[in-house]
C-alpha cells in the first residue's frame, strides 16, 4: 500500500502505471474495442493502404485491414508474450538464486558461472541464435526469450538471499528451530519480493522490445498475426508512401513499453528510498 | 588489486568456455541440413555424402565436438555454408564496419548525455530534470527499428538530404582498404569527398544507435553528479566562493564521471544488440547483417562465429569494467575476496 501511495505522488511512475493499466484494459477488451476485429485475419484488397481518415483513423495496411484495429489486437499478443516470458523467466531463475544464496559451496558456485555462461552474450544475439536453431515462429520465440532473461532473476535473487542469509530474524528463525525450507519461503522470498517485481517490470518492457525486434527481423510472430514488429517490418516496402503504415504500430510499442520502464523505476524507488530514482 | 584482477580474469574463462559448448551444443540441433543447403534442390544422394564428408558433417558427434573446439581455439571456425569462404575472414572484413559504427554511436551518446546529465541535476526536480528522465526512459523504451524507418523516411525519402543505405555512395567508391574504417581510410589516403560522404552515410545509423546509451549516460551522470553535489567537499568550495558552474562542471563532473564510466563499459551489449536491426534496416555491412543474413540462409556455421565473437569481445569488455571499478572504488576487491 506505501508503495502504491508512493506511486501517486510520483507523477512520471503514476503516467506509467496508467500507461500499464490502459494497456491491460484494451487487451481484455480487444475484440470488443477494435473497430475491425476480423482484421487481424481478413483481408480487403479494394482499400489497400488507405491513409487515416475517420473511418480507418490510423489508415489501412498492405492488404487493407485497419491499423487501428491490428494495433488493439496486437495489445494483447504483445502481453501474452511478455507475460508468459516473465512468469517462465521467474520459475527458472527464482528457485535458482534461493538455492545459491543459501548455502555457499560449488553447488551456488556451479550455477552462478552457469548464469554466466548465459549473459556472456547480449540477450537478442543469443534469443536470435536460439529461437532461430529451435525453430522459427512465435513459439520458439518465446522459449529463447525466457532461456535468455532467467539468469537476470537468478541474479537478483541470489543477491537479495545472500543480503537476508545474514539477518538477525533469519538467525532467530533459525534458533527457534525453523528449517532451511520454511525460512527460505516464508521468510526469504517474501523479503526478496520488491527486488523481484521490480526485476519483473522491467523485464517486461524489455521483453515486448527484444520480441518486437524479432518480429521484425522474422524470427518471432508469422503472419497474419497483428504483431507491432511484424507490422513495421511488413511496411518497409510500402515507404515513402505509406508513412502511416510503420508509424502507430511503432508507437504503440513505444507507449507500452515506456509504460513499464517508468512503472519499474518508480515501483525501484518505492521499494529502496535510499535509490533514489536515478539509480539503477 | 593483482590477486583481484587475477581473479576476475579466472572467472571469465569458465564463461567463454560454457559458451563454447553452448554454440556446440546448438549447431547439434539446428532442425536444417546444412548439406542440402550447401548442395542446392538438384543435388544427387552421392553429391550429399560428398558434401557431408568434405565437411566433417558425417562423423561421430564426439569425434566432432572435439574438432569443434579445437578449431575454435585456433580461431577457425570454418566455411560458410552460404558463400564458401572461411567465416573467420568474413568476420574480420566485416567486424570493422561494426566498430566504426558502434564507436560512432558511444562517441555521440557521451557528447550528448554527460552535458545533458549534468543540466539535469543542476536543476534537481526543475522542469528540465523531469524532461531528461523521460527522456532517459523513452530513450530506452525506443525499438531502434522503429526510430531507423522513422528517420529514413523522414531524412532520407521526405527531405532527400542524408543517404538511404550503406557505407558510402556507390559512384564515389571505397577507400583503399587499411583498418577497414572508412573516416580513417579516406584520411589516410588523403580523399576528403569519401570523408564527407562516409560521414553523411554514418549520420542517421549512428544517431539511431545512440539513442539507448545517451539515455543510460545522462541517467547516470544525473545521479552521479547529485549525489557528488551532497559531499563536504562541495559545501567547502562553495563556501570559499566557487561559482555554481565552475563547480560543477570542473570538479563535480571528475567526481561522478567515474560512475559513467562503467556504464559505458556496459552499454556494449545495449550497442551490439541494436546494431544488429540497425544494420539491417541501414545496409550497414558489419556483424549485423551478416547475423542477420545466416540467419535467413541457415548457415549456422556463421551464425555461431559471430555469437562467439560478441561473446568474447563482451567478456573482455565486462573483465575490463570490473577491473576499472575495483581501481576506483576498492571496496569492490575487498568485497569480492
Amino acid at each position: 500500500m506505501t508503495a502504491l501511495r508512493h506511486i501517486f505522488r510520483d507523477p512520471v511512475a503514476a503516467f506509467g502505471l496508467l500507461v500499464v493499466l490502459f494497456a491491460v484494459f484494451v487487451a481484455i477488451f480487444a475484440p470488443w474495442l477494435a473497430p475491425y476485429p476480423d482484421d487481424a485475419f481478413e483481408s480487403h484488397l479494394l482499400q489497400r493502404l488507405r491513409p487515416p481518415s475517420m473511418e480507418f483513423p490510423f489508415g489501412t495496411d498492405n492488404l487493407g485491414r485497419d491499423i487501428l484495429s491490428r494495433v488493439i489486437l496486437g495489445t494483447r499478443n504483445a502481453l501474452v508474450v511478455a507475460v508468459s516470458v516473465v512468469l517462465a523467466s521467474m520459475l527458472i531463475g527464482v528457485p535458482l538464486g534461493l538455492a545459491a544464496g543459501w548455502k555457499e559451496g560449488w553447488m551456488s558456485e556451479v550455477l552462478m558461472r552457469v548464469t554466466d555462461v548465459f549473459l556472456a552474450v547480449p540477450q537478442l544475439i543469443l534469443a536470435l541464435a536460439l529461437g532461430q536453431l529451435i525453430a522459427p515462429g512465435i513459439g520458439a520465440a518465446m522459449v529463447a526469450l525466457a532461456l535468455t532473461y532467467w539468469p537476470f532473476f537468478a541474479r537478483t535473487v541470489f543477491a537479495e538471499t545472500r543480503r537476508l542469509r545474514g539477518a538477525l530474524f533469519v538467525d532467530a528463525l533459525a534458533g527457534i528451530g525453523a528449517s532451511p525450507a520454511r525460512i527460505l519461503f516464508l521468510h526469504v522470498l517474501p523479503n526478496a519480493a520488491p527486488a523481484i517485481l521490480v526485476r519483473a517490470t522491467i523485464g517486461m518492457g524489455f521483453t515486448i522490445l527484444t520480441a518486437a525486434i524479432l518480429g521484425f527481423l522474422g524470427v518471432g510472430a508469422a503472419p497474419p498475426s497483428p504483431d507491432w514488429g511484424l507490422a513495421v517490418s511488413e511496411a518497409r516496402q510500402h515507404l515513402p508512401e505509406a508513412w502511416w503504415f510503420p508509424t502507430f504500430p511503432g508507437l504503440a510499442i513505444l507507449l507500452l513499453v515506456l509504460g513499464f520502464n517508468l512503472l519499474g523505476d518508480g515501483l525501484r524507488d518505492a521499494a529502496d528510498p535510499r535509490l533514489r530514482r536515478s539509480r539503477r | 588489486m593483482a590477486f583481484y584482477i587475477a581473479r576476475r580474469l579466472l572467472l571469465a574463462l569458465p564463461a567463454l568456455l560454457g559458451l563454447v559448448f553452448l554454440t556446440f551444443v546448438l549447431s547439434r540441433v539446428i532442425p536444417g541440413d546444412p548439406a542440402a543447403t550447401l548442395a542446392g534442390d538438384a543435388a544427387t544422394p552421392a553429391q550429399l555424402a560428398e558434401i557431408r564428408a568434405q565437411y566433417g558433417l558425417d562423423r561421430p558427434i564426439l569425434e566432432q565436438a572435439v574438432i569443434h573446439v579445437r578449431q575454435v581455439l585456433t580461431g577457425d571456425f570454418g566455411r560458410s555454408v552460404f558463400s564458401g569462404r572461411p567465416v573467420a575472414e568474413e568476420i574480420a572484413q566485416r567486424l570493422p564496419a561494426t566498430l566504426e559504427l558502434t564507436f560512432a554511436a558511444l562517441l555521440l551518446s557521451t557528447l550528448l548525455g554527460v552535458p545533458l546529465g549534468l543540466v539535469a541535476a543542476l536543476n534537481h526536480n526543475g522542469p528540465v530534470d523531469h524532461l531528461v528522465r523521460v527522456l532517459s526512459v523513452g530513450g530506452l523504451a525506443m525499438a531502434s527499428f522503429w526510430l531507423a524507418i522513422m528517420l529514413q523516411l523522414f531524412f532520407s525519402m521526405e527531405l532527400d538530404i542524408l543517404p538511404l543505405r550503406g557505407r558510402v555512395d556507390v559512384e564515389i567508391g571505397m577507400p583503399p582498404l587499411r583498418t577497414g574504417l572508412v573516416l580513417l581510410d579516406s584520411l589516410l589516403a588523403g580523399r576528403g569527398d569519401i570523408f564527407v560522404d562516409g560521414a553523411l552515410h554514418l549520420v542517421l545509423p549512428a544517431v539511431t544507435l545512440c539513442l539507448p546509451g545517451l539515455a543510460t549516460i545522462a541517467r547516470f551522470t544525473r545521479s552521479g553528479v547529485l549525489e557528488t553535489l551532497q559531499k563536504d567537499f562541495v559545501l567547502y568550495a562553495r563556501a570559499a566562493g566557487y561559482g555554481r558552474v565552475r563547480l560543477a562542471a570542473i570538479y563535480v563532473l571528475r567526481n561522478a564521471v567515474n560512475m559513467v564510466v562503467t556504464q559505458i563499459g556496459l552499454l556494449f551489449g545495449a550497442l551490439i544488440s541494436g546494431a544488429v536491426a540497425v544494420e539491417a534496416i541501414f545496409d550497414w555491412p558489419g556483424l549485423g547483417t551478416y547475423a542477420v543474413q545466416a540467419i535467413l540462409s541457415a548457415d549456422y556455421k556463421a551464425l555461431l562465429a559471430v555469437t562467439l565473437v560478441v561473446g568474447v569481445v563482451y567478456a573482455v569488455v565486462n573483465v575490463l569494467v570490473d577491473v576499472a571499478q575495483a581501481l576506483i572504488d576498492p571496496r569492490v576487491a575487498e568485497d569480492a575476496r
